[in-house]
């Protein structure tokens, strides 16, 4: 039985409810002191003095470290997959200057936890400081270029178009900036040994991580090694390399002992990325049958000054519908802030957010049914690229999650559907994402005795790749998925992309299973040249394998297990790199697709939301694991709840400080908020995508979610708010 | 955290010995230790008095008693309270989480400390941490912050839910200290933060609570506790109503109401109570009273929309506790 398609349960789900998975924070190293990280309390300005008197002679103080006696650093050139391409990191202990609120002033290596900590309160840092800007509206913006020019895109002559279009919505939309938030916080263990660097550090991306540290540090990159078996949740902040883990690596050359550096919550809000502050102005012009003949989406979003994030915020108006008229563009608006980064479907769900809600205003404006709307305006190829889709299951999506949804029982008119006082409203909204695919390697070796090992340098921030992977390889090897032990995580296993942009089944999975067939087939060779198996002398093309045997399948009765052949000629190993099949990739366009659907209910008199059921139909391909995928989209589905009712950053407008920095204060969603969540997932095959047929669930996921629910909160109220976090005091 | 020494006190007059020569009581820490750690606290010992006989709940003929060291969660399973004060189960159920409710005791609860972000944090400007340093809230970050009770000095609310029901309710504080048993309404123990915020409860040095006694009354089986919040749960309240009423033949005989989230301390609803005395039990008198509540309030930049919401929890709870029983 395949194993591919099953929902097997998670293969490290042990490891981790019984503590026995170890996390970057908990491999504590012999003689380990330990980091506290003293940060700017000034929006921007300059470091005029820093007094570490007091706090030097505090009880196992080892060392206090400031821009006043860092070691100057190499910082190499260096961009990953990931870093803004425009702009220089943060370079941190390297100069005196401020440039946001919670910078890295200063670290202090003690003993234990407690003694860094009581130090690092006793250092007196004295600013010139002057106000930061932090506006990101009536500002000048610059224009978002490197990766994402697709920003920039135009058909026909839309702003034309708009103005003769017989029926049009015009609307800013505004969306907080959101931190990620996840339970683990970040965490590096660094030890020295010589010139050699080990890091433990919370990373999805721990080859990066290895490459950017090396350079930061002007080291050859073999000698950094980086190693994160689990994470406990990320959402993209742990994809790039941030100043701590410099830090943590400058602090234990320092005092020549491994040193150990956990951020605190607060911290997490410094300079960790965050998803960027954005408004977007979205107008449609359709005609009076509800065909778009016009869409104009003009973004801005908020970077640092010293870097230019850009994320794909205004890309999908470009291919999500039909229309001939489209423009386009994305402007940044530099801020004295630290620099943004991915979060969970970076740019596609705030952009899908605005537009999917000026889609909702079109469907009034046109007294028509939303999910008609859509279905009207459903393309036949990406008008875009001008070239088909390599699947789009769009119509499918809609039509099974509004069936499963009951959306034909909605009554169109605003505040009309009511549970005693409650007012109901039913809201949809489109989702998609990209079926991103990236080179991958992967390397896996059979043994005489024990598992087949695969491995690779990914990571699982929560996904599930641990237990797909898994099922990958059995089904690659013929083997149950018992005896495979995949592993990841190590910057010294074959190199794979980031694990983000919702890639690491394509393209890890995708290598998996080339080093699975590949070390299958050094298997089968082994085993037909050798006059002591059963297979000897069968032709390869013959071999099949199943339940951990090769067997000739004209006559299953010769037969051997891959243990058997692997004890006579030693372990048998192969190490593949899959790469995306480029020109498939220029002959179609790649992308998920998906609807959601949602009901709250909103108490007219207090403004309280709650949701209380949502349905998300998806079009991704293969699914690998029902189970994992399902779970991915509910957790999206959570995930919303919090984008579109409680998460925001706030910054204080005179400093930048992010003042609600605390799990307390800044809102996620709790169990009592998530009710009723429904994932389905149409079927989808794709043949182009890459050799798995898959395209990701994680981050399709999150689009989609908080404009359904913001376009529901319009169907019970009567009320459209346009700026996320929706609350309480928008309502009232 | 700023080092200190730990002392855990076998009973009562040693704890009070001890706190008069400087130490800080300490039940189950889940204000004190989060605020050491950010070292916004400093005590220099800390007197852990959970050995202390005071855990017992316990009806008498006039009333409820409630031991200080009795746990949040204790209280809210306890029969008694059910029966007789089921504001205080609705109240207790509202606050905080239950792996909290299990550690944090009533004492505690009722000197807990102000959740205003700058409060929590050393480098910003706080009265209260730091007197005359001046007020970080007001010119910034205030969604959270009070309307009532309010001063150029100081905006934070109180966040305690039990308090506004003891409040409510009529509740009284037993206090031992140095020169012996003292008591006075809970509502007595909060000071309004005027020139002087880090002074906020009218302890002396060493005194100890050392239970709370909850009168009954013929209002306590129509009473309701409404928070409203933008999370369903563990979330302190944007605003909050607690209201018990006395009804008779459909008219209003007597009406205990406290609101919080909106003030600098539990906030007693003294014209809306006299108001309400002798009005018919309905939806026009909720709503004629409603404005009462806000007589006085002083928006901030953050959270006019509290004026608003606070009149309209007013009118749901009243509504809710008319209906109950
Ligand atoms: C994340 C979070 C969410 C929360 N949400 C809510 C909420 O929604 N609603 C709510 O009401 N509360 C909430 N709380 C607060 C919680 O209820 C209080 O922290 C708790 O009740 C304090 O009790 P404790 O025993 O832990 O007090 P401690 O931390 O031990 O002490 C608190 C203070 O009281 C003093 N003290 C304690 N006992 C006595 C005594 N007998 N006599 C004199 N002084 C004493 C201590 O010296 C200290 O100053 C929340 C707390 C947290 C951390
Ligand atoms: S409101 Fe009170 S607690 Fe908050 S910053 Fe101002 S003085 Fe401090």
């Amino acid at each position: 039985m395949n194993a591919i398609g099953r929902p097997l349960p998670r293969v490290e789900g042990a490891a981790k409810v019984t503590g026995a998975a170890r996390y970057a924070g908990e491999f504590d190293q012999p003689g380990q002191a330990h980091a506290v990280i003293v940060s700017a309390t000034v929006g921007l300005g300059r470091i005029a003095a820093i007094d570490v008197a007091t706090a030097q002679t505090l009880p196992g103080v080892l060392a206090v470290i400031s821009h006043l006696n860092a070691p100057k650093l190499a910082y190499s050139p260096h961009k990953g997959f990931i870093d803004p391409a425009h702009g220089e990191r943060l370079h941190v202990f390297q100069d005196d200057q401020i440039r946001f609120f919670g910078q890295p002033v200063a670290v202090v290596i003690a003993d234990t936890l407690d003694q860094a900590e009581h130090a690092a309160a006793a250092i007196h840092v004295d600013y010139a400081a002057r106000t930061p800007e932090l506006r990101i509206e009536g500002v000048e913006t610059l224009p978002a270029g490197g990766s994402h020019a697709s920003a920039y895109k135009a058909r026909g002559d839309a702003d034309a178009a708009l103005s003769q279009a017989p029926v049009k919505v015009d609307a800013v939309y505004r969306i907080a900036r959101e931190n990620h938030n996840p339970m683990e916080p970040h965490a590096t263990i660094a030890a020295w040994d010589g010139d050699r660097l080990h890091l433990w550090s919370k990373s999805q991306f721990v080859t990066n991580e290895q490459v950017e540290i090396a350079a930061v540090f002007g080291l050859p990159a073999d000698h950094v090694h980086v190693t994160c078996p689990f994470i406990g949740g990320a959402f993209g902040t742990a994809l790039r390399t941030w100043p701590h883990v410099t830090i943590a690596a400058i602090g234990a050359r320092h005092v020549n002992r491994a040193v150990k550096l956990v951020l605190t919550r607060r911290q997490m809000f410094y300079t960790t990325g965050h998803r960027p502050r954005s408004m977007q102005r979205v107008a449609l012009g359709a005609g009076t049958d509800g065909k778009l003949s016009a869409i104009v989406h003009e973004g801005t979003a908020e970077t640092s000054r010293y870097e230019q994030f850009v994320e794909a915020l205004t890309t999908i108006t470009s291919y999500l519908y039909s229309c001939p008229n489209v423009r386009s563009s994305h402007g940044l608006a530099p801020t004295d802030t630290s620099t943004p980064t991915y979060m969970r479907a970076p740019g596609e769900a705030s952009g899908v957010f605005a537009v999917e809600c000026a889609m909702d205003e079109l469907a009034g404006a046109l007294n028509m049914d939303p999910v008609s709307l859509r279905l009207l305006n459903e393309p036949s190829i990406d008008e875009g690229e001008n070239r088909p889709f390599s699947s789009r299951s769009l119509k499918d999506c809609i039509e099974q999650g509004a069936a499963r949804f009951g959306w034909s029982r909605r009554d169109p008119r605003p505040r009309a559907m009511r549970d005693g006082r409650l007012l109901i409203g039913w809201g949809m909204a489109t989702a998609t994402y990209p079926a991103f695919h990236a080179p991958a390697g992967a390397r896996a070796c059979l043994h005489g005795n024990g598992p087949a090992e695969v491995e690779a340098a990914a990571s699982d921030m929560g996904p599930g790749t641990y237990t797909s992977m898994t099922q990958v390889a059995a089904d690659a090897l013929g083997l149950p998925p018992e005896h495979v032990l995949f592993q990841l995580g190590r910057s010294d296993f074959p190199r794979t992309p980031p694990h983000g942009g919702s890639m690491t089944m394509a393209s890890v999975g995708s290598a998996v299973q080339a080093a699975c067939l590949a070390v299958r087939a050094k298997a089968v060779q082994a085993a037909i040249a050798d006059a002591r198996s059963p297979l000897f002398g069968a032709a390869a093309a013959d071999i099949d394998a199943a339940d951990g045997s090769l067997f000739v399948k004209s006559e299953p009765a010769r037969r051997e297990t891959y243990a058997t052949i692997a004890a006579r000629h030693g372990s048998i190993e192969a190490e593949a790199t899959c790469s995306p099949d480029e020109d498939a990739r220029k002959r179609f366009s790649m992308h998920s697709f998906g609807a959601v659907f949602t009901e709250v209910a909103v108490d007219p008199d207090l403004g309280i939301v709650r949701v209380r059921r949502a349905v998300g139909a998806y079009g991704c391909g293969r699914v690998i694991n029902p189970r994992l995928a399902r779970s991915q989209c509910t957790g999206g589905m959570v995930g919303g709840i919090g984008m579109a009712l409680m998460e925001q950053t706030l910054l204080d407008p005179r400093d930048g400080r992010p003042v609600n920095a605390s799990m307390a204060d800044y809102l996620v969603p709790v169990n009592l908020d998530v009710n009723e969540l429904d994932a389905i997932f149409v079927e989808e095959d794709d043949p182009h995508v890459n050799a798995l047929g898959v395209k990701g669930v994680g981050e399709i996921a999150l689009t989609g979610i908080a404009p359904a629910i913001a376009n529901a909160v319009y169907h019970a109220t009567g009320k459209r708010v346009r700026a996320l976090p929706i609350r309480i005091e928008d309502l009232i | 955290m700023t080092p200190f020494a730990y002392h855990a006190s076998p009973d009562e007059q040693d704890a009070i010995a001890s706190a008069v020569a400087g130490g800080r009581y300490i039940a189950g820490g889940t204000t004190l230790i989060d605020l050491m750690r950010e070292e916004v606290e400093e005590p220099k010992r800390l007197i852990d008095i959970n050995q202390l006989p005071l855990h017992d709940i316990r009806e008498t003929a006039d009333g409820l008693v409630i031991g200080a060291l009795a746990r949040m969660a204790e209280v809210a399973a306890h029969p008694a309270v059910a029966r007789m004060q089921p504001l205080l189960v609705e109240t207790l159920l509202e606050g905080a989480s239950p792996q909290l409710r299990n550690m944090a005791s009533i004492g505690g609860n009722l000197l807990q400390r102000v959740r205003c972000p700058y409060f929590r944090t050393l480098d910003a400007a706080c009265n209260k941490r730091r007197p005359g340093s001046g007020c970080a809230a007001i010119g910034g970050i205030n969604h959270n912050h009070a309307i009532l009770g309010t001063s150029d000095h100081c905006v934070a609310t109180h966040p305690s839910d039990l308090a506004v029901s003891l409040v409510a309710l009529g509740a009284v504080v037993r206090i031992r200290g140095p020169q012996g048993l003292r008591e006075f309404p809970v509502e007595a123990l909060y000071r309004l933060p005027g020139d002087t915020p880090h002074l906020e409860h009218t302890l002396s040095p060493g005194e100890l609570i050392v239970e709370v006694f909850v009168p009954y009354g013929p209002y306590a089986q129509r009473a309701r506790y409404l928070k409203v919040r933008d999370r369903a749960s563990y979330e302190f309240a944007l605003v909050s109503i607690a209201a018990a009423l006395e009804i008779d033949a459909g008219v209003v005989r007597q009406a205990r109401l406290a609101a919080g989230g909106v003030a600098t301390r539990p906030w007693r609803l003294a014209a809306c109570e006299a108001a309400l005395v002798g009005q018919p039990a309905s939806q026009a008198t909720w709503r004629k009273v409603a404005p009462l509540s806000v007589a006085g309030a002083r928006p901030l930049s953050g959270n006019g929309f509290k004026i608003e919401l606070l009149q309209r929890t007013l009118v749901r709870t009243l509504e809710l506790a008319g209906e109950a029983a």
